[in-house]
């Protein structure tokens, strides 16, 4: 049983503008790497450095693997960002995003004494966008604004 | 929020609530809009750009080279490190390397030696003689050979070669139908000579020759001949030169003018100090027939038996070695030919200290300019190298119009003051800071915008190249280009004609630096002056 929220309505609409902000952004990476054929993470995984820097590299190592990657890439942003949007399965959207940017951040950590191939358009030292942008989605998760804003209100709010 | 209550007030929550639910899903559709003019926007400039370019799209199919028919039979002459990857390219590893390579790869999955050497196409060709001064590495490609089975230690093992003490032994038998010349420069016009002579094909590493002399009588030999020519430089199969070729064709620089190529190395191996094998000894060596060329002989020196490109008696340095690599690179692009004329300078500026010798320091240089001139056609050839540093200074092709930036992946771009893109520019099509073409290897598509993240990741190499979908090793393709061409006794793409201009340039190059002065080509009476 889901119990009504009792925001008002500023904090209610602020936190679903951002929960929209961030499925947007999603929504946007994975579309355009589906519309590009020529994408792959390759590159960037074998860019990966730090701690996990081999897991990384050794998933771009073999094709079949990296394939699947790039598939669930792909369509995990889409379905994450479309899902945080329009508030359906906001939950397990929220969770999978958290997961995906935790991927991101730990291939590409923002520690002392590296750099990428990409230059970044910041400057960044332990904190970076993807981190704030992790934290972000879990400040979303623990205030579901989709039992208001979203479809899941249909979904999960029936007997 | 618990719906409960009569229907009617029900009913008018439920509208409510649908309205609050739905709230956000319009901004799907606005965000479908977005991507539809964004798209829109990009098709448009793509389209636009890609028009005034004409330059052929979609990525490079590479024909696989046939190796049907009857198995061709090799001698390979010298195994060093050049040869021993010669070896490899055309399919043979002793099993102790490819041990080495699986158990690496066990070790570390990035390390793609083994499985880019399976991937290897079978040739259908035999090693049958092996002829090295040195036995261990006649013995290490003894047991390459007789490796048919590509596999580690324990696998199959078949035939091995038989090792011959000279090549003229080598040449005069029967069951060997072409050669691999790797030997040290100043062997290499008269093993190509009586191997021609002999009837046998030969493929025969850059440099080409040690001397001028010798490019004229090596031609003359090949060309009397009806055996296949091919000279070692496998950039002839680098994808990204064929499109630049294109690009030059269409005239997308303008009018060139300058065209700068460079060596950047800064490791003793880059510099040619290799490691000086612990057994190399009297008795290990053939060190009289070593020198034989040689017109003063020197006492056994193994510093000069492993490191011999150092000194002018066995190699031309840079010159020969890598000056030709980037020559022959433009000449498939430009094909300018050969200069009208020829400066060098340089000298041994690093390796010079007395921990970067054992005996004696070396003769070529370590840091090597040369200047080409080819007033015909309106433009000069910089050649420019150091041993000493190895900042990746790429070939660059500049015109009126734009320059081409020219690596494993290609760029152009548009000069500021270009004539030809000016109300491009001016419209705002065409920005001189990003690229206008784009060429990177192994994307499904070419069109002219690559993405910004695309560029940085292949220009650091992240992204292999690749033909036809493959990792593939340029030697390899080069070895399989000559081997196709014996059989169906065609050119390949670095025949004698090739040669003859990669040979009389480096000759040149390397006459202006020992005899200090300009260095000029007689055209029409084909002599140096």
């Amino acid at each position: 049983m889901i119990k009504k929220t009792n925001y008002s309505t500023w904090q209610l609409w602020s936190l679903v503008i951002i929960r929209v902000a961030i499925g947007w952004h999603f929504l946007y990476e994975g579309i355009t790497k589906l519309l590009n054929p020529d994408w792959s993470s390759l590159g960037y995984l074998m860019d990966s450095k730090g701690l996990f820097e081999g897991l990384f590299h050794s998933i771009a190592a073999n094709s079949a693997v990296l394939n699947v990657m790039d598939f669930l890439n792909v369509w995990g942003l889409i379905l994450i960002g479309a899902g945080l949007i329009v508030g359906m399965f906001t939950r397990i959207a929220a969770i999978s995003g958290i997961l995906l940017l935790a991927f991101y951040y730990l291939s590409h950590p923002a520690i002392i004494g590296v750099t990428y191939a990409i230059p970044s358009e910041g400057n960044y030292l332990w904190v970076n966008k993807n981190l704030i942008e992790l934290l972000t989605l879990w400040v979303i998760l623990l205030f579901p604004t989709w039992k208001t804003v979203g479809v899941d209100r249909f979904l999960f709010n029936k007997k | 929020m618990a719906e409960k209550g009569n229907s009617e007030k029900g009913n008018h929550m439920n509208r409510r609530d649908v309205l609050k639910g739905l709230a956000t899903v319009p901004v799907l559709g606005a965000f479908a809009y977005g991507v539809w003019r964004k798209r829109r926007q990009d098709h448009i400039r793509n389209h636009r750009l890609a028009k005034e370019l004409n330059m052929s799209s979609g990525s490079l199919e590479h024909n696989p080279y046939k190796h049907d028919g009857d198995t061709i039979r090799l001698g390979i002459v010298g195994l060093g490190i050049r040869g021993t990857h010669l070896t490899k390219a055309a399919g043979f590893v002793p099993p102790q390397t490819i041990q080495e390579w699986k158990d690496a790869a066990e070790k570390d999955s990035r390390d793609k030696r083994y499985e880019d050497f399976l991937q290897q196409d079978d040739l259908n060709v035999e090693v049958k003689g092996v002829c090295d001064l040195f036995d261990i590495h006649a013995e290490r490609a003894l047991a390459a050979s007789a490796n048919i089975g590509r596999e580690g230690t324990g696998g199959t093992i078949g035939t091995s070669a038989k090792r011959y003490t000279t090549y003229q032994e080598m040449l005069a038998a029967d069951d060997i139908d072409a050669v691999i010349i790797a030997t040290p420069d100043h062997w290499h016009a008269r093993i190509a000579i009586d191997a021609a002579r002999a009837g046998k094909h030969v493929y025969v590493e850059k440099g080409f020759t040690r001397t001028l002399e010798e490019v004229y009588a090596v031609r003359e030999a090949i060309k009397e001949s009806d055996v296949v020519f091919q000279l070692g430089h496998q950039g002839r199969q680098t994808e990204s030169y064929i499109k630049a070729r294109e690009a030059v064709e269409k005239n997308l620089l303008g009018k060139i003018n300058l065209v700068e190529v460079c060596t950047n190395r800064n490791s003793p191996n880059g510099a040619w100090v290799y490691d000086i094998h612990p057994d190399a000894n009297g008795q290990t060596v053939d060190w009289t027939q070593f020198e034989e060329p040689c017109e003063v002989k020197h006492p056994f020196s193994p510093e000069r038996f492993f490191r011999w490109r150092c000194w002018w008696d066995y190699g031309t340095g840079l010159s020969g070695d890598l000056l030709t690599h980037e020559y022959d690179a433009i000449n498939q692009i430009l094909g300018m030919g050969i200069p009208e004329s020829a400066i060098s300078s340089g000298g041994v500026y690093f390796y010079k200290d007395k921990d970067h010798f054992v005996n004696e320091v070396r003769e070529v240089p370590d840091i090597w300019n040369t200047v080409l001139e080819y007033p015909h056609l309106d433009f000069t050839l910089m050649y420019s190298a150091t041993l000493a540093n190895n900042r990746n200074r790429g070939k660059m092709i500049m015109g009126h119009d734009g320059s081409m930036e020219i690596g494993n992946s290609l760029q152009i771009y548009a000069c500021q003051e270009s004539t030809r893109y000016k109300e491009k520019i001016q419209g705002g099509l065409i920005d001189p800071n990003l690229p206008i073409y784009t060429y990177i290897p192994g994307r499904k598509n070419v069109d002219s915008v690559a993405t910004a993240t695309e560029q940085y990741f292949a220009s650091r190499g992240l992204l292999y190249t690749y033909r036809g979908g493959r990792r593939v090793d340029t030697t390899h393709l080069h070895i399989a280009e000559w081997i196709e061409s014996i059989r169906e006794g065609k050119q390949p793409s670095c025949n004698i004609d090739q040669a003859f201009e990669e040979g009389i340039t480096a000759a040149m190059a390397t006459m202006a630096y020992k005899e200090n002065r300009m260095v000029s080509w007689d055209r029409d009476k084909e002599q140096v002056i």
